[in-house]
């Protein structure tokens, strides 16, 4: 398909990146482009410029340091993570990226794409949320981080605001995770998802129930139905599952989710 | 930094170098088929399902709609073109022959790609290993019995009816 004409940049520094993005109000950062690519097919963006992050070394990388927190580049590909001895401290991330889509996406697709698309049937936003991960962005007044947490901020909007860019995700350490889903299909888009982590705490992040992942603590792990049937989601309905369906899966994988994390370890 | 809306791109394909002046908004499947008249690689459904156009960029197995030709500059593309040898299929071409692993065909070149990588990475793989491995490439001729016999056939192992 010819897209629309378009301006492309490969800058070799997060410097470089920052300063196209501010000169070019219309530029976007171009990550593996297993999304981006499409939409512009669709024209359902068309952005002047793409500002291709493929050759900035500080995006890359995992590492781990010696209390267990794992310091994941935003241009870490799916397949990359799951290869990744260093990502095995918090066994769960490969375990869902090997979820995601197929062998060619996983190849390209990236995790700082993943979230930055705040898609809200991707797996990583109630992954990281439940993980309680810490992102740092960097802009043209420098680097702060966000909690997961207030990273989403609605269908396609994250606090990674206009000139600014995702550079790394930072996880603690814990093993005492879980995730579920009913998806289209096998490794197909999300219906409903979940993430579970017990480490100190019953945290689940719900995902495809609300524009960002919805946080739900329960006392227990035999709580957690209850907790979040008083969560008052209020999922959307479509040709896949009504509203009610979603509420009840909303339970189910919540459940589940918490299951594998009760027995991982 | 210079933002551009062509670029002279290089890229070595099954072991020939190509340098071509290209539109950014170009994508790899296109420059392929249509630049260098490499055209085995196939546009199936252009929205990154079909798997048609995988072909292995520095090593890996990728969608080439789902990319743009300069993401491509200085990369080395092995496509579908590549694997036979003098006009004898490989192995794995000849076991897809063998199996009947095509009807329409249109499905192929993208198959023997996925399980060239597959091949590379895991020499003999099992039934599951398999069904991962092609999961991005979709047959519309529901063939994916007598592909996966194929692939199996490759690795060396015993294939059942």
């Amino acid at each position: 398909m010819l897209l629309s004409e378009v301006g492309y940049a490969r800058p070799a520094t997060l410097e470089q990146a920052l300063g196209v993005l501010a000169e070019y109000p219309g530029a976007r950062a171009l990550a593996g482009g297993q999304t981006l690519v499409n939409v512009m097919k669709a024209r359902a963006a068309a952005p002047d410029v793409l500002v291709d992050l493929a050759g900035i070394p500080e995006l890359k990388g995992i590492e781990l340091a010696g209390d267990g927190t794992l310091e994941l580049g935003a241009m870490t590909t799916y397949s990359e993570l799951i290869a990744s001895a260093e990502a095995r401290a918090r066994p769960i991330l490969g375990e869902v990226c090997a979820q995601i889509a197929d062998v060619q996406v996983r190849n390209r697709g990236t995790i700082g794409g993943n979230v930055c698309s705040s898609d809200p049937t991707n797996h990583l936003p109630p992954l990281l949320v439940a993980l309680g991960a810490t992102f740092t962005v960097a802009g043209p007044q420098g680097e702060r981080t966000v909690p997961a947490g207030e990273f989403f901020l609605g269908v396609y909007m994250t606090a990674a605001g206009p000139g600014e860019l995702l550079t790394k995700i930072t996880v603690p350490p814990g093993r005492n995770d879980g995730f579920a889903s009913v998806p289209i299909g096998v490794d197909g888009t999300c219906i409903v998802n979940a993430a579970a982590s017990m480490n100190g705490g019953v945290r689940v992040a719900l995902g495809c129930v609300g524009a960002t992942p919805v946080l739900v603590e329960a006392e227990s792990a035999d709580a957690v139905r209850d907790a979040v049937r008083e969560s008052a989601i209020d999922p959307p309905s479509d040709v896949h599952a009504s509203a009610d369906y979603r509420r009840h899966l909303a339970e189910v994988v919540a459940a589940r989710a918490v299951e594998q994390a009760g027995k991982a370890s | 930094m210079d933002v551009v809306s062509s670029q002279t791109v290089s890229v070595e394909v099954n072991g020939t170098t190509y340098e071509r002046e290209v539109e950014a908004r170009r994508l790899l499947i296109h420059f392929l088929r249509d630049d260098l008249d490499l055209t085995g690689s196939h546009v199936g459904c252009d929205t990154g399902n079909c798997g048609a156009c995988s072909v292995i960029l520095d090593g890996t197995l990728v969608k080439s709609c789902m990319l743009l030709a300069v993401q491509a500059d200085g990369s080395s593309i092995e496509t579908v073109e590549g694997l036979s040898q003098e006009d004898e299929l490989n192995p794995l071409q000849q076991a897809f022959k063998d199996q009947h692993a095509l009807q329409c065909g249109y499905c192929t070149p993208g198959m023997l790609m996925s399980a060239t990588a597959l091949l590379r990475d895991n020499p003999s793989p099992s039934d599951d290993e398999i069904a991962k491995a092609i999961q991005g490439n979709i047959c519309r001729c529901t063939g994916y019995w007598n592909i996966f016999k194929a692939v199996k056939a490759a690795s060396g192992q015993e294939v059942g009816e």
